[in-house]
Formats: structure tokens, C-alpha cells, sequence
């Protein structure tokens, strides 16, 4: 069986990290198996973890009354869920939830932004991978806006 | 001075031949696929990615890629959405109907004759699907012969928008590896949800060995370039089709000019290492 930290190094997440910062995000990671339908994130509810999938699918929802679920998007293995542990009220924006079952490593934000004010080249790092990741959903998000499918093509 | 043959145009490059539509079929609410029979019984030759004119008559003549397999040895099949009055007119034809057919132009995706053993990408957006459709069967075929992998990543605006719902199942059974997401999921939609490109990095092929076949919007064929490049996917093995205004289909006109390229004869299937430049064309 592998140990957290090769299971956090193997992360795309962590690409690039050294030994170090390896070592500290492991120290804030254990692993996770959820069942389909685990909610890994809840609207309005502490923002107090973060995960990184490893296996299986997590849908992004908001919840609307009388309508149920509505699916804003679906990440995977390689993607991360959750960047509300970042930023004051620490408190999630939408649901999170296990569309399949999922194989996760769950890292302790409050651990992890304690470590990054500690050493400041951690939180460097973090926010840029953070950024990153960001940014593709943010590209991915305003192509998705501009509904291109409806373009005419023959 | 020029000789003969580099002028030389296919028999039906300039006459439209007459078809009738021996069958029909809805795809989506827009988009039906029609089956012709040649009226002198003549079968057309083509390879896939290539494109016809196809002619609602009386009403105008509209470019559409072939979207049957050239080793299909049944009617010619052509999928067309519906966005305009020729289109519309096309959509509308019943069984019987006759409509004129001139082709087949332009360049095509290379893959047929052209097993590799390398994996094969095809990623289509949208109704990019269909010029891909016959490319698919004949990856598919060459699969079972022992070929590379084949990998089929489609998005679409909805669900009740994916065309050849029944040919992604019946890839899937002969072993291609189909992924599929969509912009808006329906109530009921369990599946991927999110831009084509979030089903690269899993889909599992092999990045530094492989050849890519696009299809789609030019905004969703740049972006997907972009994450397959990122993903270690060589630019040179990326090919996409692209679309403008096609007329004569011969590269006379020039209505379908796109930098040095006149695409009904130099495309519409593009290498990306040419073609990424041109799709930043601003049109005049």
C-alpha cells in the first residue's frame, strides 16, 4: 500500500513540489474512499477541507428548491475539489458530490493555510498551483458561455 | 505551361448528379441524416473528411461533408443541420425526394488505406461529429484488425443535441473508448458535464504517440489544440477541419479563401501547424 506522501506526490496537484512541501501537505492529507452520492461539499457549510481526486467523478451543483440539483460541472481523477479553504468566510459556495464512487485525498485547510503563513514559499506554491487550476475552469468556463455549439456548421 | 491533367476536375465537379433519398432519419431537433442513391446508379467515391455540394433544387446549393464510411457499401449519407434556407430545405426532403449532388472536394483526415499503430483521437464538438463519422468507422474497423486505439471525445450543447447516439454505442461495444460531456445537463443527465477538453487528461491515450482528428466550432478546435499540446501532444499530429463559405468546390471562385488556403480545395481537413495561424484570420 502506498504512504500519503507518495499518494499526494503522485497527484497532479503537486506536480513540481519538492520533498519538502511534499512532506508538509501529506502532514495535512489522509486519504478517502466515499460511496456515490457523498456529499464532499455542501453550500454555506465550513469550508475546512479540500480534496484531490484520485479515482471517479464529483458533479459541482447548486441546489434549487423544487428543482433539485442543477450540475454546473463534473471533475475527475486529477482535479481538485473545493478552493473555499482559501479565502475568508471559509465557507463553500456550492455542493460537491460523488457521482460515482470516489477515491480522494482530503487535506486539512485550516492545516494547510497554518503551514503556508509558517512558510511562505508552501503558500507560494499552493496559490500558484491553486491558480492555475483556477484558471483552466475559468477558460473552460467563459468558452462554455459563448455556447458555440449553436454556431451553424454542416 | 500547365498540362491537361493538373486541370482535370472529377465527372461531376461542376453538374450536380441527381440523388434520390432512399431513407431518412432525425438526429436531433435540427439535424437529420439522408441516404442517396445516385439516379444512373453510379456509386460515389470518396475518402472521409471530404465534402459535396449538395443541392435542394431550385432553392441553392450548400457544402456538407460526407458523414457515411467510404468502405460503406450502402447509399451515400450525408448528415445536415438545419441554419438556413438550403440547409432547411434539405432537412425537409422525404424518402423519394430528389436532390443534386456534386463532389466529393476537398482534403480528408488520412485515414483511409492508413491503419497506424499508433492511437488515434478524435474529438468533436457539436454536429463536428458527422464529418468525423466515417473516419471513426474506419478507425474502428482497422482497431479490430489490430490497429491503434481509437478514442472518441465529444461534447455537445445538451443531451438531446448528440447526434449518432446509436454509433457511439456501437463503438463503444467494438472497444473504441467513447467519453462524452455536455454544456447543460437535462434533468435525469448522469454524465459528464463541463467543455470537451475536460476529457483529455483521462481519457488514457498516448499523448507522445498519437494523431489527432478535430472537429467543431474553431473557438472549441483552438482550445482543445491548446490542452492537447499541454498534454505533450505534438501540434504537427493535430488535424482540423475547417469551414467558409464553399461554392465552386474547385478553388476557382475564391469565396473560401482563408490566408493562402482555399479551403474547398486545400481543406477543409487542415494540419493545425498551418491551420493555427489562419484560424486567427480576421475575415474581410
Amino acid at each position: 500500500m502506498r504512504s500519503i506522501d507518495e499518494l499526494v506526490a503522485a497527484h497532479p496537484f503537486a506536480a513540481g513540489l519538492n520533498d519538502e512541501h511534499l512532506a508538509l501537505v501529506a502532514g495535512c492529507a489522509h486519504n478517502v474512499s466515499l460511496d456515490t452520492d457523498t456529499m464532499l461539499c455542501v453550500e454555506g457549510a465550513s469550508a475546512d477541507m479540500f480534496y484531490l481526486l484520485r479515482r471517479g467523478h464529483v458533479s459541482i451543483e447548486v441546489h434549487q428548491a423544487g428543482r433539485g440539483p442543477i450540475v454546473i460541472e463534473t471533475v475527475g481523477p486529477g482535479d481538485a475539489v473545493g478552493w473555499s479553504w482559501l479565502v475568508p468566510p471559509y465557507r463553500w459556495t456550492f455542493d460537491a458530490r460523488a457521482i460515482q464512487p470516489v477515491g480522494a485525498l482530503a487535506i486539512d485547510g485550516a492545516c494547510l493555510r497554518a503551514k503556508s503563513l509558517e512558510d511562505t514559499t508552501l503558500g507560494f506554491a499552493l496559490l500558484s498551483r491553486v491558480t492555475q487550476e483556477l484558471l483552466e475552469r475559468l477558460q473552460a468556463t467563459r468558452v462554455r458561455l459563448l455556447d458555440l455549439y449553436g454556431e451553424p456548421r454542416g | 505551361m500547365a498540362s491537361a491533367t493538373e486541370f482535370s476536375v472529377p465527372r461531376s465537379a461542376l453538374t450536380p448528379a441527381l440523388y434520390r433519398v432512399v431513407a431518412r432519419g432525425r438526429e436531433t431537433a435540427d439535424v437529420v441524416t439522408l441516404w442517396l442513391e445516385s439516379l444512373d446508379g453510379e456509386r460515389l467515391s470518396f475518402r472521409s473528411g471530404q465534402f459535396n455540394m449538395l443541392s435542394a433544387l431550385g432553392v441553392g446549393e450548400v457544402a456538407v461533408s460526407v458523414s457515411g464510411s467510404p468502405s460503406d457499401p450502402g447509399p451515400l449519407r450525408h448528415t445536415v443541420r438545419d441554419v438556413g434556407a438550403v440547409t432547411h430545405a434539405l432537412c425537409s426532403c422525404d424518402v423519394g425526394d430528389v436532390i443534386g449532388v456534386r463532389g466529393p472536394f476537398g482534403t480528408d483526415w488520412g485515414v483511409t488505406g492508413n491503419a497506424t499503430p499508433h492511437d488515434t483521437v478524435v474529438v468533436a464538438g457539436g454536429i463536428g461529429l458527422a464529418p468525423l463519422r466515417g473516419a471513426v468507422e474506419e478507425l474502428a474497423a482497422a482497431q479490430r484488425e489490430g490497429a491503434g486505439r481509437v478514442f472518441v471525445l465529444v461534447g455537445a450543447r445538451e443531451p438531446d443535441q448528440m447526434v449518432f447516439l446509436d454509433d457511439l454505442a456501437e463503438w463503444e461495444k467494438a472497444g473504441v473508448v467513447v467519453l462524452i460531456t455536455v454544456d447543460r445537463p437535462a434533468p435525469g443527465w448522469s454524465g459528464r458535464v463541463g467543455l470537451v477538453t475536460t476529457l483529455l487528461a483521462n481519457a488514457g491515450f498516448d499523448a507522445r504517440h498519437c494523431r489527432v482528428l478535430i472537429c467543431g466550432p474553431e473557438i472549441m478546435m483552438r482550445f482543445t489544440a491548446r490542452a492537447l499540446n499541454e498534454l505533450g501532444v505534438d501540434l504537427a499530429s493535430i488535424w482540423v477541419s475547417l469551414e467558409r463559405n464553399m461554392q465552386c468546390g474547385l478553388g476557382w471562385c475564391g469565396h473560401c479563401q482563408l490566408g493562402p488556403l482555399l479551403l474547398c480545395r486545400d481543406g477543409p481537413v487542415v494540419n493545425y501547424l498551418e491551420a493555427s495561424a489562419l484560424m486567427n484570420e480576421r475575415e474581410r
